[in-house]
C-alpha cells in the first residue's frame, strides 16, 4: 500500500484530507500542522505521496511551497500535491521547475470534489500533474506574441486540459469528443508549437512546459 | 469668558439683589485682576525691543561719535540679543494669551522675522506704553484718592501753615476714585484691543493656516486610508483562516459522505448532494467577497500576480501587460487592485458586445498608471452606477485622476493615475 503525508494547519480539514487519502488508496503515515513538522515527516516515513497546504504556521504564506521544493530536491521521488487558498503561477511555476512529474496544485475548494481529488490523488502518485483549471487559465492571461497564440481556442483548451494532466481519455469525456479527435488537436497543437523532436510522451511534456512557461 | 458670565447673570438672577450684586461685584474684581495682570505682564514684554533699540540707536551714536572704544562691540553684543529676543518674545506674548486669556495664538518659529520683529518694535511700542498707562493708573489713582488719609501723617505744624491744601485734598481724593474706576472700563478696552489684533499681527497668516489644514488633513486621510486597508485585510484574514477553512472542511465531509454512502435512500442522498453544491457555492461567494475586499496574495506577491488572477478569472479574455520594475506602496498597490477589479466587472457587466479587454499597469516616474480598454460599444457613464463612481472615490482617496473615454461605439478606455513616492 502506498504511503502518504498529510500538512495541513486546520485541524479539522486535516481529518477530512486523512479520510479522502485513505479513500484514494493510501495509508497516512503522519499528519503535521507545519512545514517543519512535515519535512520530518518526510524524512521519517519516506512517503510516496505528501498533500501540503501552501499557507502554513508560522508565517501564514508560502512555508508549504518552500517545504515542496527542499522535499523535491532531498527526496525527488516524493510525489507533492499543494493546496492553496488562491491560485499564484508562480508556486506553480517554481515547482514544475524543479521536476515536472508528480506535481499537482489545486485550489483547497477542490478537495470538496471527493471523486474528482482522489482522481487527482492517484494522478499525481503515479507520476502524472494535477493543475488546477484556474491556474491554467491565469497562464493564458501571460501568453502574447508567442506561438500559443496560433492555437486555436479548441487547441488551447486542449492544452489546458494536457496541462491539468489529464489522458488523452480524460480530455475527450470534459470536452465532448472523440478520443481520435483529441489525438488529432494534439498533433496540430504539437506542430504549432515548433517543439524538437522527440518521442509522443515527452513532446507532451515540453508542450505542457512550454504552455506553462516554464523551462523548455 | 464673556459669554459664561452672561448665562452666569441669568442663572443667579434667580436669587437675591445681594447675591446678583456680590456675583457681580466678584466677577468684576477677578475680570479686573486678569486683565491688571495681563497688562501688567504685557508692558515689559512690549517695551523690550524698543528699550534694546534705543540702547542700540545710543551706542551707534558713540561708535559715530567716536567717543567709546568697547561701543562697536557692546553694540554688537545688544543687536544679538536684540535679534534672539524677537522670537523668545514671540513665544511670550502667545503664552500670555493663552494663559490668561484662553487665546491660541499658533507661534511662527523663525518664520517672518522681519514681521515679528515689526510687530515688536512698532506695535509692541503703542501697546506697552498704552499697557503701562492703564497699569499705572492703578497706583496713581489709590494714592491720590487715599489724600484726605495721608495727609494726616504730615506733621501738624506743616498742615496748619498750608491749611488750604486741607479742602484740596478732599477734591484730589474725589479725582483720585475717578482714576480708578476708569481703570476697569480702560483696561478691558485694551486687552479687548489687543486680543482683536495681536493673535492677526503675531499668529500665522490666513495662508499658512490653510497651507497647515491642508498639511494636517493630507496627513490625517492618508491615516484614515490606511486604516481602511487595515481593516480590509484583517476581514480577509479572519474569513480566510476562520469561515472559509470551515466551509471546505464542511464541504469535504458533505463530499465524503456523497461518496460512501452509496446504499442510502434517495431523498436522503438528494439532501447531501444539495448540501453539498450548496457548501460549494458558498466556498465560491466567499472566495470572491474576500477578492474584492483585499486578497492576501496582494500583500505576499504584490500587483502583478493579484492582477492576474483577477485576470483569469474574468468572463471574457483579458490581456494583462504589468510592468513594475518597483512595488508600489501598499496603499496604491489596493487601489490600483480595486479599479482593475471593479472595472473588469463593469466590463463583464454593462459593456455591450465587448469580446476582450486589455489590462496595463506601468510606471512613469513617481506615477502608477492603470489602464482598462474594452472592444465593446462604449457609452458608459462616470455619473451612473455606483461601481464608477465608488471607483473614482477610492482613485481621488490617494490623490489620484481617474479619466475615462467611452464614446457611443466604443472603444471604451479608462486611465487611472495614482501617486506612488516611495
Amino acid at each position: 500500500m502506498r504511503r502518504a503525508v498529510i500538512a495541513e494547519d486546520s485541524v479539522l480539514l486535516r481529518m477530512g484530507l486523512v479520510k479522502v487519502v485513505e479513500m484514494a488508496g493510501f495509508e497516512v503515515a503522519a499528519e503535521a500542522g507545519d512545514a517543519e513538522g512535515l519535512l520530518a515527516a518526510v524524512e521519517e516515513h519516506r512517503p510516496d505521496l505528501a498533500v501540503i497546504d501552501v499557507r502554513m504556521p508560522p508565517g501564514f504564506t508560502d512555508e508549504g511551497v518552500r517545504a515542496a521544493l527542499s522535499i523535491r530536491r532531498s527526496r525527488p521521488s516524493t510525489a507533492l500535491l499543494l493546496l492553496s487558498q488562491y491560485v499564484e503561477e508562480r508556486y506553480a511555476a517554481d515547482l514544475l521547475a524543479a521536476h515536472t512529474s508528480g506535481v499537482g496544485y489545486l485550489l483547497k475548494q477542490r478537495v470538496a470534489d471527493v471523486e474528482e481529488f482522489i482522481e487527482a490523488l492517484r494522478r499525481v502518485a503515479d507520476g502524472g500533474t494535477a493543475l488546477d483549471p484556474q491556474v491554467v487559465a491565469q497562464l493564458l492571461v501571460r501568453r502574447s506574441n508567442d506561438p500559443l497564440e496560433r492555437l486555436t481556442a479548441r487547441e488551447k483548451e486542449v492544452l489546458s486540459l494536457m496541462a491539468e494532466g489529464r489522458s488523452n481519455a480524460g480530455i475527450a469525456a470534459q470536452l465532448v469528443v472523440s478520443e481520435s479527435a483529441v489525438a488529432k488537436h494534439i498533433n496540430s497543437i504539437l506542430a504549432k508549437l515548433d517543439l524538437p523532436k522527440a518521442d509522443a510522451d515527452h513532446r507532451r511534456v515540453l508542450a505542457v512546459l512550454r504552455f506553462l512557461g516554464v523551462g523548455a | 469668558m464673556r459669554t459664561t458670565g452672561s448665562w452666569q447673570t441669568a442663572e443667579t438672577g434667580a436669587y437675591g439683589e445681594g447675591m446678583k450684586i456680590r456675583t457681580r461685584l466678584r466677577r468684576a474684581l477677578t475680570r479686573l485682576a486678569r486683565d491688571a495682570s495681563f497688562l501688567a505682564l504685557g508692558a515689559p514684554l512690549h517695551l523690550l525691543v524698543v528699550s534694546l533699540l534705543s540702547v542700540v540707536v545710543g551706542l551707534l551714536w558713540g561708535v559715530i561719535g567716536g567717543a567709546d572704544d568697547s561701543a562697536p562691540i557692546v553694540l554688537g553684543i545688544v543687536v544679538v540679543v536684540t535679534v534672539f529676543c524677537v522670537p523668545a518674545l514671540t513665544v511670550a506674548q502667545s503664552w500670555r494669551f493663552r494663559r490668561l486669556l484662553g487665546i491660541d495664538i499658533p507661534r511662527p518659529g523663525w518664520r517672518r522675522p522681519l514681521r515679528q520683529f515689526a510687530y515688536h518694535s512698532l506695535a509692541g511700542t503703542l501697546f506697552g506704553t498704552l499697557e503701562a498707562v492703564v497699569v499705572a493708573l492703578i497706583p496713581v489713582g489709590l494714592a491720590v484718592s487715599l489724600t484726605t488719609v495721608w495727609v494726616y501723617a504730615i506733621p501738624w505744624e506743616w498742615r496748619i501753615k498750608h491749611s488750604g491744601y486741607s479742602t484740596q485734598a478732599a477734591y484730589l481724593s474725589v479725582a483720585g476714585l475717578l482714576v480708578l474706576a476708569a481703570v476697569p472700563p480702560l483696561a478691558a478696552a485694551l486687552v479687548r484691543l489687543e486680543s482683536q489684533v495681536v493673535p492677526t499681527l503675531l499668529g500665522r497668516s490666513r495662508e499658512e493656516d490653510l497651507a497647515r489644514r491642508v498639511e494636517d488633513l493630507t496627513e490625517s486621510r492618508a491615516g484614515a486610508v490606511d486604516a481602511a486597508d487595515a481593516e480590509r485585510r484583517r476581514i480577509e484574514r479572519d474569513l480566510h483562516d476562520g469561515a472559509q477553512q470551515r466551509l471546505v472542511s464542511l464541504a469535504l465531509n458533505l463530499g465524503i459522505a456523497k461518496a460512501t454512502l452509496l446504499d442510502l435512500p434517495p431523498e436522503a442522498r438528494g439532501v447531501i448532494e444539495a448540501a453539498h453544491r450548496e457548501a460549494k457555492e458558498a466556498i465560491e461567494e466567499l472566495s470572491s467577497l474576500v477578492r474584492g475586499l483585499h486578497p492576501a496574495v496582494l500583500d505576499e506577491l504584490g500587483l502583478d500576480a493579484a492582477l492576474s488572477g483577477l485576470a483569469a478569472r474574468a468572463p471574457l479574455p483579458v490581456r494583462l501587460r504589468a510592468d513594475l520594475p518597483r512595488r508600489p506602496p501598499p496603499a496604491i498597490e489596493a487601489v490600483a487592485y480595486f479599479v482593475v477589479s471593479e472595472a473588469l466587472t463593469n466590463v463583464a457587466k454593462h459593456a455591450r458586445e465587448a469580446t476582450r479587454a486589455d489590462v496595463t499597469v506601468t510606471r512613469l516616474g513617481g506615477i502608477l498608471r492603470v489602464v482598462i480598454a474594452d472592444d465593446g460599444l462604449g457609452g458608459a457613464d462616470p455619473g451612473k452606477g455606483s461601481g464608477l463612481t465608488g471607483l473614482a472615490q477610492r482613485v481621488r482617496s490617494v490623490d489620484g485622476t481617474f479619466r475615462m473615454s467611452s464614446p457611443v461605439g466604443g472603444p471604451t478606455m479608462m486611465s487611472v493615475d495614482l501617486p506612488c513616492q516611495n
